[in-house]
């Protein structure tokens, strides 16, 4: 497939992107990154996605699809019998996935994403407990999902990561850096083992490494925004 | 994986919109499922052991598996019973604008529409505003088709389904208009087709209980309107 039929148009401190990315690099998809310049917009993403007006957006034959977990989804059915499937085959196991991916985009990355713009030392407590009992809730799924019929996976997904893995390993970078900037230890090995196990062996992984942002860079971009953070809802 | 003709159950509240669109699809499939009334005022014990992280209706519960999240159900609904009336379109593509415009409508429309219900006030109007400019969305989305889905009723209908008869009833209890006929023809004439289809006409709550309950979330977040 020729490199100019796919396009993704992104920035690389974003989690939803690095999503997108992982999807293309498990389905060795040849794809064109086009780093979107923001101040102002470009013509390419207000034409794209003129409803949200949001990266990733995934262009392929000159369609636009949006959403990163839509294009997680389209990535595995349009490249279906290109390497391993993203989402579990059993649909059962497909829900469970789907479950645990909205759970992280509806309500942990909303409360991890708050901490730093929290009005007094109330609701910032009030936040960190939902994000320490988010990944408690997750890390029991981890253990159920990857105990399943008497194995011990190494990812949601099994012996390769998946859907799940990419919902929520996207974030693991700007987990770190919301620790390191509230001084808060989210993500421990004692509390959330299987996770933190499995968050190293997904970071290192051959279709993950080459485009996760290292979390040094990400603290010192957090630190562009932080001024701006701190002064919004 | 669940086999198709092992035991559905669906854990339901007969107000709730999200759990009358699994009915529908599970209707649509010809599934058949044993619907369990749940008083989310005093949520029972089954339904804390099957949601036990949302404590929510919709709950699906096949050969003794809980499914939980209304989106969620439905595609598993669909892959299945796969063999019977699909939901989702076949095409990657179409399947993927399909679930971004559930994502839009679910957020600016549905969620939108239940936030201006509640609220009075300038607080309304700015939402009602922000639920119409959504609503012109899906104007342009389904002109010149008779369903979401084309000629027949797919997954985008079945989602979208309760804006054809709770909407009315959010108007009439937040005193506010949103669907207007001269600017939203094309949807007006789609909730004429649904409230015609034999899945749904049989398929609908009783309006005296969405108003009861819709009044009663209404003073909820509003006691000063009820006075």
């Amino acid at each position: 497939m020729a490199t100019s039929e796919v396009k993704l148009l992104g920035a690389w401190p974003s989690p939803f992107v690095l999503r997108a990315r992982i999807a293309l690099n498990i389905k060795s998809v040849d794809y064109e990154f086009l780093q979107e310049t923001f101040q102002p917009k470009s013509q390419l993403l207000l034409q794209s996605n003129p409803v949200y007006k949001k990266i990733p957006v995934l262009i392929h034959q000159d369609k636009p699809i949006c959403e990163s977990l839509i294009i997680v989804q389209y990535v595995d059915d349009v490249w279906s019998s290109n390497g391993p499937s993203i989402l579990p085959l059993d649909p059962y196991d497909r829900a469970i996935a789907r479950f645990w991916a909205t759970y992280v985009d509806d309500k942990l990355f909303p409360a991890m994403k708050s901490i730093a713009g929290a009005k007094g030392e109330e609701e910032r407590k009030r936040l960190i407990k939902e994000v320490e009992e988010g990944l408690a809730l997750l890390e029991d799924a981890f253990k159920k999902i990857t105990t399943k019929g008497n194995n011990n996976y190494s990812f949601f997904g099994g012996d390769q990561i998946g859907y799940l893995d990419i919902a929520f390993g996207s974030l693991l970078g700007w987990l770190r850096v919301t620790e390191i900037t509230n001084g808060v230890k989210l993500f421990d090995q004692v509390k959330t083992p299987g996770l933190v196990n499995s968050a190293e062996s997904f970071s290192s992984h051959g279709a993950v490494k080459d485009v996760m942002p290292e979390t040094h860079k990400l603290l010192e971009f957090a630190k562009t925004l932080m001024p701006k953070l701190a002064h919004t809802n | 994986m669940g086999s198709q003709k092992e035991e559905v159950k669906l854990l339901s509240f007969v107000c709730s919109p999200v759990c009358r669109r699994v009915e529908w699809g599970l209707r649509l499939k010809g599934v058949d499922y044993e619907y369990i009334e749940e008083d989310i005022f005093n949520k029972s014990n089954l339904l804390l052991q099957l949601n036990p992280l949302h404590k929510k209706v919709p709950v699906l519960v096949h050969a003794n598996k809980p499914i939980a999240e209304s989106l969620v159900i439905l595609e598993y609904v669909d892959e299945t019973w796969n063999h019977q009336y699909p939901l989702l379109p076949q095409h990657p593509y179409e399947r993927a604008l399909t679930r971004f415009w559930i994502k839009f409508a679910d957020e600016k429309v549905m969620y939108g529409g239940y936030v201006a219900m509640i609220s009075s006030g300038d607080e309304q109007e700015k939402k009602v505003n922000e639920v119409r400019e959504g609503m012109e969305k899906l104007e342009e989305l389904i002109k010149g088709k008779r369903f979401f889905g084309g000629d027949k009723v797919g997954f985008l209908d079945i989602a979208l389904g309760w804006i054809t008869y709770l909407l009315p009833v959010w108007e009439e209890v937040g005193c506010m208009k949103i669907l207007e006929a001269e600017k939203c023809p094309a949807i007006s004439a789609w909730v004429n087709n649904i409230l015609s289809h034999p899945v749904f006409k049989d398929c609908l709550p009783p309006k005296e209980e969405l108003l009861a309950y819709n009044h009663r979330r209404r003073k909820h977040f509003n006691p000063a309107l009820y006075n």
